[in-house]
């Protein structure tokens, strides 16, 4: 694709650069929206363990701490390929881009993988709330609701991861067939950014789930 | 447009990491409710890095940091005024209750 750089830019924008701003602005606008809807579960989280630190506490070292562990550095990994990613796009590096792409994608699965072994592992050591929700310690109610809670976030954030996934694979597509190396790689900057988000909300979800009471 | 080295990322990448391996250990101490305030301050400084180097806050624009500032300060007025009623529960005694 080789197409004269005025029709890169949409009718209503000046120029290249302000249609950049006016795409990254609206990533950031619905990224604020997503910090709102994440934000009721991490305010229900605050307000049931100011009322039960104890049981908040105690139901957090039934958590896979190793395994949370990893999927941090796997999420935080996966957000260095992305940055660079966007880098090879802004230099119109082709391969590259589509190799970073997919890496970004790739370590993204595999984050479910190991999420998914834990909510496994979870489910063997009967902590899954509902009707096969066992618990020896002190005050179960409260250990309960941690889970919903756990399960709330970890399983809202999942839903993220898999979205982020799917964008990752078309733009891994697109990219094959040039449409970020015109000069325009605006779709994977955006994609970018969400990504980088949901890498954030999880460097929170980790100390507030797995290490609520130290080890 | 500004292009960074690739070790501008990666450096960011080992600096993530070694805050990460930082609560992961903070987290076998018990500092009492200071394992808290160590745990989110050092997820808000892996926040700042994310934000600032990988998602280029820094060096984008007046437009871009006021609507990240924005979401921000939506979230600390939610906690704020939910936890106004939370936390002053039981200050006032009300009498015949």
């Amino acid at each position: 694709m080789n197409a004269p750089a005025a029709s890169l830019v949409a009718e209503q924008f000046d120029d290249l650069e302000q249609q950049h701003e006016a795409a990254q602005f609206g990533m950031w606008i619905f990224l604020a929206t997503e910090v709102l809807f994440f934000g009721g579960l991490f305010l229900s989280y605050t307000v049931y363990r100011y009322l039960n630190p104890d049981a908040f506490a105690a139901a957090s070292r039934h958590t896979e701490v190793l395994l949370g562990g990893i999927n941090t550095a796997i999420l935080l990994f996966s957000s260095t390929l992305m940055a660079l990613a966007v880098r090879a796009a802004q230099l119109r590096q082709r391969a590259a881009l589509v190799w970073l792409l997919l890496g970004t994608a790739f370590f993204g699965v595999l984050f479910m993988g190991v999420k998914a072994y834990e909510y496994y592992k979870d489910y063997q050591a009967h902590v899954l709330p509902g009707a096969n929700f066992l618990w020896t310690e002190a005050n179960p109610h409260a250990a309960e609701i941690f889970f919903w809670l756990y399960y709330a976030m970890t399983g809202l954030h999942a839903v993220h991861v898999t979205i982020g996934i799917c964008l990752m694979l078309i733009l891994a597509v697109r990219a094959a067939r040039g449409a970020f190396t015109t000069g325009n790689y605006m779709g994977v900057e955006v994609a970018a950014l969400y990504w980088h988000f949901v890498d954030i909300v999880w460097v929170f979800l980790f100390p507030l789930l797995y290490l609520a009471g130290h080890r | 447009m500004t292009t960074h080295s690739p070790s501008y990322y990666w450096k960011n990448c080992a600096a993530l990491m070694a805050l990460l391996a930082l609560t992961w250990s903070i987290g076998y101490v018990n500092l009492g409710h200071f394992n808290l305030v160590v745990g989110l301050a050092i997820s808000v400084t892996k926040m700042l890095l994310i934000a600032l180097f990988f998602m280029h806050l820094k060096g984008g624009s007046r437009l871009l940091h006021l609507a990240a500032f924005g979401g921000l300060i939506w979230l600390v007025l939610m906690f704020a005024l939910t936890l106004a009623d939370y936390l002053s529960r039981g200050w006032v005694s009300i009498p015949n209750h």
